[in-house]
This record gives C-alpha cells, sequence and structure tokens, in this order.
C-alpha cells in the first residue's frame, strides 16, 4: 500500500474556479427550482382536479419520471431531442430536464398537501358564498403549499444536489470545473474532496433561504413562534 | 452509421442485468451498514449517536456522483487496480446506507413508546428489546419505504456508467455512438428501466396501503 | 306553564299577520343511495324564531338542515328561502341563498393559516367585495358582539373550543344573514365550553335573529325556542312549542326519546 501524501495546494490557483462553479450551480438550480415549482404546482391541481383525463395523463408524466434515471432524462432532452429537429445549450437542456424532473416530484407532495384540506373548511368557505376559484386559492392551495413546505424545500436541495450530473453533457456548474481541475492537477481525491464539501456548504446555503422564504410567505409560522 | 435494431435492444437489456446485479449488492451492503447507522442513530451512547448522524448528514449532503468520484479516485490511490464494479459498488453502498439508515431510523422511532416501556418490564435487556418487540415491528413499518428507496437505488446505478461500468445507462451511450439515434436509443433505455422500477414503485404503494389498513 | 317557565322564555316577535316565512321545506325527501334518510319532511320557519331541531343520531335533523343550506341535493320535494325556490342544480339560487343563510358547524371549520380577524374579513372583502378598512370593522364588531375582541390576532389552533365556535357564529354573523343554521355546534365541547356558546346563541335570539338549531341541549331549547320539531326515522313525527312537546308528549317515541335524557 503506497502512502498517500495530500496536497491541497492547487486550491491557491483555482479557487476562483471553484467558485465560479458553485455559482453557476446556484444559478442552474436556482432557475430550475423557481420554475419547477410552477410546474408542479400546476401538475398538483391538474392531478386533484375534476378532469379524468387531464389528471390521467399529468399522471402517467408523473409515474415515467419518478421510475426513470435523472441521467437518462437528460440524455434524452439533450442529445434525443436535437435528432428531432431541436437543438439546444447544454445549459438550456439541462435547466429544461431538471425542471420536467422536479416538477414531477414536486407535484406529488404539493397533491398530498392538497388532498390534506378537511373537507370540512371547504364546506364552510362555500357556505360563506365564496365560488369555487376563490375557495381553491385562499382555502385549498395556499394553506396546503405552506403545510408541506418543508417537504418541498428538502426536494429542492436533493435537486441542487442532482444537478452534479448535467456535468455529464458538459453543463456549465461545480462538477464540470471540478473534473477540470481535477484532469489538471491530477490530485483527483483532494480535488472531489473539497467539492464534496462546496455543495455541503451549498446545501446549507439553499436550505437557509428556502427557510427564509418561508417565513417570509407564510406569515401565519413566523406569528405563531412569537 | 448502423440503425438501430433487435440486437441493440438485445444488448440494452443485457446490460441491464448488470444494472440489477448492482442495484443487489448496493442494497444488501447500503442495507448493512445502514442497519448499523439507524441503530447508531437511536443509541443510548451519545457519541454513537453523533457519528451515525454526522455520517448521514454528510453523505445526503454530497452528490452521488461526487460520492462515486471520491470513491474511484480513493481506491485509485490505495494503488490497487481496481475494477469500476467495486468503486460503483463501494459508492453507491455508502451512499444507500446513509439513506436507508435514515429510513428505518424513522421506522424504529415509529415504534410507539409503550413498547419500550412494556418489554422494559417485562425484564429484556436493550439488546432483547430490540430483537424481539422493536425491530420485527419497525420492520413491518420499514417495508413500504424501503421499497420505495429500491427504486432510487436503481437508477442511482445510471451515474455508474460515469466512470465506465457497463450497466444500462452506459450501454445506451455505447449503442447511441454507433447508431447515432439518440433518441430511439435513450428512450428505449427508459424504458427498460421503467420496466425495473414501477412494479417496485406499485409495490412499495401496495405495502403502504395494506400497512394503513391494518392501522 | 309553570311562573318560572314563563319568566324564563323570551319576549316573542309579535306576530305580523303575514309573517315572512325565511325557509319552508315541502315534502321533501332525500336518500344517500339505497338508504332513504328523509321521508317526506314539511317545515316552515318563520322569521324572528328559533327552531330547534331535536331527535336521536340518524333520524335525518343533520341531513334537513344540510339540505335547507344546499349543502346536499334533495331527491324530492321543494325548499324556499326567502320566497325565492333553492335548488343545487340552479347556481344563481344558491348563490342567493348563501348570501341569506348562514350555518354553523360542530367542528368549527375555522381557516387554520389565517387570523381569527381574517377569518371573518375574508367573505366580506372577497365576496360581499367590501374595502378593508370597512371589513375589519365589522369584523371587530362582530367579534366583540361575541366577546372576544382580544382575539383578533390570534390563530384558531391558539383558541379554546368554546372561543372556536364563537368565531364560528362571528364569522357567519358578520356577512348579516337573515337565517342561522347550527349544526350541533356544541357537541363537539367540553361540557364547561358550552355554556359560553349557548350564551351568544341565546343573545343572538334575543336580537330577533332568525335560528335553525340542530342540538341535543334540551334545556336550551325548551328554555328558548319558539318551535321544536322532534324528528324520528327521516320524518317529522311531533312539532310544537317547547310546552307542548316537552310537558306532552303525544306518541311514544317522543316519551321514549325524552326519557332517555337525550
Amino acid at each position: 500500500m503506497i502512502s498517500y501524501t495530500f496536497d491541497f495546494s492547487f486550491l491557491l490557483d483555482t479557487w476562483p474556479a471553484f467558485l465560479r462553479g458553485a455559482w453557476q450551480t446556484i444559478l442552474l438550480a436556482g432557475a430550475s427550482i423557481a420554475i419547477g415549482f410552477v410546474v408542479a404546482l400546476v401538475c398538483a391541481i391538474i392531478r386533484s382536479g375534476k378532469s379524468k383525463l387531464a389528471s390521467g395523463l399529468v399522471g402517467a408524466y408523473v409515474e415515467v419520471i419518478r421510475n426513470t434515471p435523472l441521467l437518462v432524462q437528460i440524455f434524452i432532452v439533450y442529445f434525443g431531442l436535437p435528432s428531432l429537429g431541436l437543438r439546444l445549450s447544454a445549459e438550456t437542456a439541462a435547466v429544461i430536464a431538471l425542471v420536467i424532473n422536479t416538477g414531477a416530484y414536486g407535484s406529488e407532495i404539493i397533491r398530498a398537501g392538497i388532498e390534506s384540506i378537511a373537507k370540512g373548511q371547504i364546506e364552510a368557505a362555500e357556505c360563506l358564498g365564496l365560488n369555487k376559484l376563490q375557495i381553491y386559492w385562499h382555502i385549498v392551495l395556499i394553506p396546503a403549499v405552506e403545510r408541506v413546505y418543508p417537504a418541498l424545500s428538502s426536494q429542492f436541495v436533493l435537486l441542487m444536489l442532482s444537478s452534479s450530473i448535467t456535468s455529464q453533457i458538459s453543463a456549465q456548474e461545480l462538477t464540470a470545473e471540478a473534473n477540470m481541475i481535477q484532469s489538471e492537477t491530477f490530485r483527483s481525491f483532494e480535488v472531489y474532496l473539497i467539492v464534496a464539501a462546496v455543495y455541503l456548504a451549498l446545501s446549507v446555503l439553499f436550505r437557509v433561504v428556502l427557510w427564509a422564504i418561508g417565513e417570509v410567505a407564510f406569515v401565519r409560522r413566523r406569528k405563531l413562534r412569537t | 452509421m448502423i440503425t438501430f435494431s433487435s440486437t441493440h435492444l438485445i444488448y440494452l437489456i443485457e446490460a441491464a442485468r448488470w444494472t440489477l446485479l448492482l442495484s443487489v449488492l448496493a442494497f444488501i451492503g447500503g442495507g448493512a451498514f445502514g442497519l448499523v447507522l439507524a441503530l447508531g442513530r437511536v443509541s443510548q451512547h451519545k457519541w454513537l449517536r453523533w457519528i451515525s448522524a454526522a455520517y448521514i448528514q454528510i453523505i445526503q449532503g454530497t452528490p452521488l456522483l461526487v460520492v462515486l468520484f471520491l470513491a474511484y479516485f480513493g481506491l485509485s490511490i490505495l494503488g490497487l487496480d481496481i475494477p469500476p464494479i467495486v468503486a460503483a459498488g463501494l459508492s453507491l453502498t455508502l451512499y444507500t446506507s446513509a439513506f436507508l439508515g435514515e429510513i428505518w431510523r424513522g421506522c424504529i422511532l415509529s415504534v410507539p413508546k409503550t413498547q419500550w416501556e412494556a418489554s422494559n418490564c417485562i425484564g429484556l435487556s436493550r439488546l432483547q428489546q430490540y430483537r424481539y418487540v422493536i425491530l420485527p415491528q419497525a420492520a413491518r413499518i420499514a417495508i413500504p419505504p424501503t421499497v420505495g428507496f429500491m427504486v432510487q437505488i436503481i437508477k442511482n446505478t445510471s451515474i455508474t456508467s460515469i466512470i465506465g461500468f457497463v450497466e444500462l445507462a452506459r450501454a445506451g451511450q455505447i449503442v447511441n455512438n454507433s447508431t447515432f439515434e439518440p433518441f430511439i436509443t435513450f428512450v428505449f433505455v427508459a424504458i427498460i428501466y421503467f420496466a425495473m422500477c414501477y412494479p417496485l414503485s406499485l409495490a412499495s404503494r401496495h405495502f403502504e396501503r395494506k400497512l394503513n389498513v391494518g392501522k | 306553564m309553570s311562573v318560572n317557565e314563563a319568566a324564563g322564555t323570551r319576549p316573542r316577535n309579535e306576530a305580523v299577520p303575514g309573517a315572512e316565512s325565511i325557509i319552508v321545506v315541502d315534502n321533501v325527501s332525500k336518500s344517500f343511495g339505497p338508504l332513504q334518510v328523509l321521508h317526506g319532511v314539511s317545515l316552515t320557519i318563520e322569521r324572528g324564531t328559533m327552531v330547534a331541531i331535536v331527535g336521536r343520531s340518524g333520524s335525518g335533523k343533520s341531513t334537513l338542515l344540510r339540505c335547507m343550506n344546499a349543502l346536499e341535493e334533495i331527491n324530492g320535494g321543494t325548499i324556499q328561502v326567502c320566497g325565492n325556490k333553492v335548488s343545487m342544480g340552479d347556481r344563481p339560487s344558491v348563490k342567493r341563498l348563501r348570501t341569506d343563510v348562514g350555518m354553523v358547524f360542530q367542528s368549527y371549520n375555522l381557516f387554520p393559516h389565517l387570523t381569527v380577524l381574517r377569518n371573518i374579513t375574508l367573505a366580506l372583502t372577497v365576496v360581499q367585495k367590501k374595502a378593508r378598512a370597512e371589513a375589519d370593522k365589522i369584523a371587530r364588531d362582530v367579534l366583540a358582539l361575541v366577546g372576544l375582541a382580544d382575539k383578533a390576532e390570534a390563530f384558531p389552533e391558539q383558541l379554546s373550543g368554546g372561543q372556536a365556535q364563537r368565531v364560528a357564529i362571528a364569522r357567519s354573523l358578520a356577512l348579516s344573514p337573515k337565517v342561522l343554521l347550527f349544526d350541533e355546534v356544541t357537541s363537539a365541547l367540553d361540557p364547561e365550553l358550552t355554556g359560553e356558546v349557548l350564551k351568544v346563541m341565546e343573545d343572538l335570539a334575543r336580537q330577533g335573529m332568525t335560528m335553525v338549531l340542530v342540538t341535543h341541549e334540551m334545556a336550551f331549547a325548551r328554555r328558548l325556542a319558539d318551535i321544536v320539531v322532534f324528528m324520528h326515522q327521516g320524518k317529522v313525527w311531533e312539532a310544537g312549542p317547547p310546552a307542548e312537546i316537552f310537558a306532552d308528549p303525544k306518541t311514544p317515541e317522543l316519551r321514549q326519546f325524552l326519557s332517555s335524557g337525550l
């Protein structure tokens, strides 16, 4: 067994690259989370709605995404779509694939929230004269999202970590930068240790930001604590 | 350029066997270590709880791809000439253990406190409590989420294509490189994954319903 | 009627010739699948009166109340509210009914994610399109009426059962309904909390609010109701002033119901 000396000196030159990669991951994941949330919301609404056809279609979409790997989904978007005539940049393809992926998982989470709203609430709102749209917005949707927000946040952090896979289609993000640095410095193990640490830091960052958003958006949680 | 044909499809399906093999290895290894972690998390000893928690937090906060690279390059540091399957198996085991450990911890904690009290009162030692009362009940609760996580394991094996292990995803890339028909190729790859995963997803939901009915 | 009972009777609104019937239930039948729950029920609720509907579980009383409020579809007969025929298939009629009829539920059904104040102002702003400031004032006034002015900024989960139910009453009251329906509103409360809710209901009755209650509170009904309706097996079995119903039951079923202490 060879004794191995750890050598982190490459950091002196390459730390800007790590930061750049981290920033790109933040942008990539941030965009995917924002758009993915909207997709998840719409899908959850359709799934809980009356139209059996629409609900079935969305259901099929969710099942397909949940039972196939993200890597393959990315390949289909990036390599497959051009063969149908649609050419995409790596970053665009990455965002599309991530949005499609998180939309599916997120919609199941939000749907569970929607279905957890007690029927009595809806009935009471009806009796007060609110119309269907008003009831859905004020009494069903907003409380549902508030209820499942922790689960949703976890899903989004997972999405950020999964974005590392997009390095495989050469999207610019943290893992791609790490791959480049590793191939230049040959200190592979150290490079990936650093990258792991950066991802951990990003996980914490995303959790904190998502928590803060939750505090601002859901006034009740904030008020109940005081 | 060769057209995608049944030969390619068979090649893909045969590669899927490696996917399944790797999944089984990951489940066995990750399960064994995951059980240790779960027990550590609920242990009476503070340092055990702390170490298990730290391990789980770190792994869960790291992308699987990075864990894969660490395993791959870490093993090469040891100077051994190791085939990709070992690095693949090791990284998936480490990753799976963290998640299964967390899932099973939740299941152990779901066993009502009264069970602990009752088994304590009849004089069982802590080990006996686990063996005869707590773990059997926790295991029943654990079936739906564990079966559900098996789906994740199968999907996670696709990552190992990146270090060259020839499982289904890598086979897809190889086929694509010779046929240049990515859409057909990867859609078939997706279909094969779906065929492996969907039955497990259904089974997990089935067990979940059964469990709730029994409550 | 003894002197004490007379003293306890609330002052009736003078019966005006041709007093307005707020709700008219005419030969209403209702089935849930193969199970028929209401068999040709007829009932009239006059303005300014309190009608108490009593009976065993399964007698159809809650179903009748819910049919009056267009929460259940009827299979036969008609229901008129404030002179307008109501049918769940006729959306405008339901919309009109919602402004005339308020309902309070056994499980209060307050909106847990909104403050007490917002629970009340929600319908005022979103349905009656009132300005926020005006809605706030109405809400605070009605909260004061039920004795909970200091709880305006609290959340439902911070309230006791009795307080929550009073807020639920306030919420319906704020919309100025012509009649209030109460569906076993004290049944889910601890005994010591029912008093505060019953007091609010009594105040409302004395102010002339038209009220229909499905209730198990016999003493309350006896003291304050103008009409008591005893339902049995989906039919109106006996109906009349409390003096008749409680002191002089005519049918064995009512006698058995009264003696069982329900």
